[in-house]
């Protein structure tokens, strides 16, 4: 019995994704290089793959690049399945939802430093939530609040500010769909 | 850039670290002194108003100076002096004890940030 060969197809769609995917994992390996003097404090450089994604590419895309960054980036750092891996998809999820959300807003008023901020607070609500209901029941995650909120206003206007400089680029090859003024 | 929604997020994220940063850390101010000798409250007096207590022990007389919202021990005869260093007290909960004279100062608010301690 000759086996099978078992034909998947794979649409430009399905490469384009994992393309990017690659790049979000790639920005996720260089920041796990990042000393960082509080765990959880992290630039969250591959939001902004994320992020332009969803503005060019739409939110399932955006869904797939996020998820496939979380699982690839955790089997690369040896973090699959355990705490934080799980607390890095509690944030991805959330972040999503929140992102599902608030890409309705009006885009004349709402740019994407808005999304950016938006994204970063529900990703690190979802990992505080997570946290304190398995990790560190009971314990003084309150008195770190506004140190993870900081952050995630500092990092999420920061990676707002390139997402919006990197779609008012004028880009060789890249479709533009989000108008975008440069200020 | 940055449109006038943009504004308004950033706006609401400040006024959320704030908001956080105040029910975090904020902390609830003590409104009222107690003052203990050998164990005994000497003193409970509510921080409205400057004055100085003096209140003897074994190795002499510990001073202690309240002022409107908070308060200190001013001066003690204690050999490494901790409770002095110790400065102005102002949250509830917040203790400073001279041991080797056995006197103590608590400060406490309006809910008590422990049902009891033991020195």
């Amino acid at each position: 019995m000759t086996p099978s060969a078992i034909e998947l197809p794979v649409t430009a769609g399905d490469r384009r994704i994992a393309r990017l995917a690659a790049l979000a994992i790639g920005l996720t390996l260089a920041e796990a290089a990042l000393p960082s003097p509080l765990p959880g404090v992290k630039p969250g450089l591959a939001n902004i793959v994320v992020l332009l994604v969803l503005l060019q590419f739409g939110w399932r895309a955006a869904a797939w690049v996020s998820g496939l960054r979380v699982l690839a980036g955790g089997l690369l750092l040896g973090s699959l399945f355990a705490p934080g891996f799980w607390l890095s998809a509690a944030g991805a999820l959330v972040s999503l939802s929140v992102l599902a959300l608030a890409r309705h807003l009006p885009s004349r008023h709402f740019g994407p430093v808005s999304l950016s901020v938006l994204a970063a607070f529900g990703h690190i609500g979802g990992q505080l939530a997570l946290a304190g209901l398995w990790l560190l029941p009971g314990a003084a995650i309150v008195k770190l609040l506004p140190v993870f909120a900081a952050a995630a206003l500092v990092f999420g206007t920061t990676n707002g500010v390139i997402v919006a400089r990197l779609l008012a680029a004028p880009a060789s090859g890249r479709r533009q769909s989000a108008p975008c003024t440069l200020s | 850039m940055l449109r006038a929604g943009d504004a308004g997020v950033l706006l609401a994220g400040a006024g959320l670290v704030v908001a956080l940063t105040l029910f975090a850390w904020g902390g609830d101010r003590g409104d009222t002194a107690v003052i203990r000798a050998a164990g005994k409250v000497v003193g409970n007096i509510s921080l409205t108003h400057a004055q100085t207590f003096s209140v003897s022990g074994p190795l002499g007389a510990t001073q202690i100076e309240i002022e409107p919202g908070r308060a200190r021990v001013a001066r003690d005869p204690s050999p490494r002096q901790l409770c002095v260093k110790q400065g102005w007290l102002t949250q509830s909960g917040q203790a400073a004890l001279c041991l080797p004279n056995q006197v103590s100062l608590e400060i406490r608010g309006r809910i008590s940030a422990y049902d009891t301690l033991g020195y």
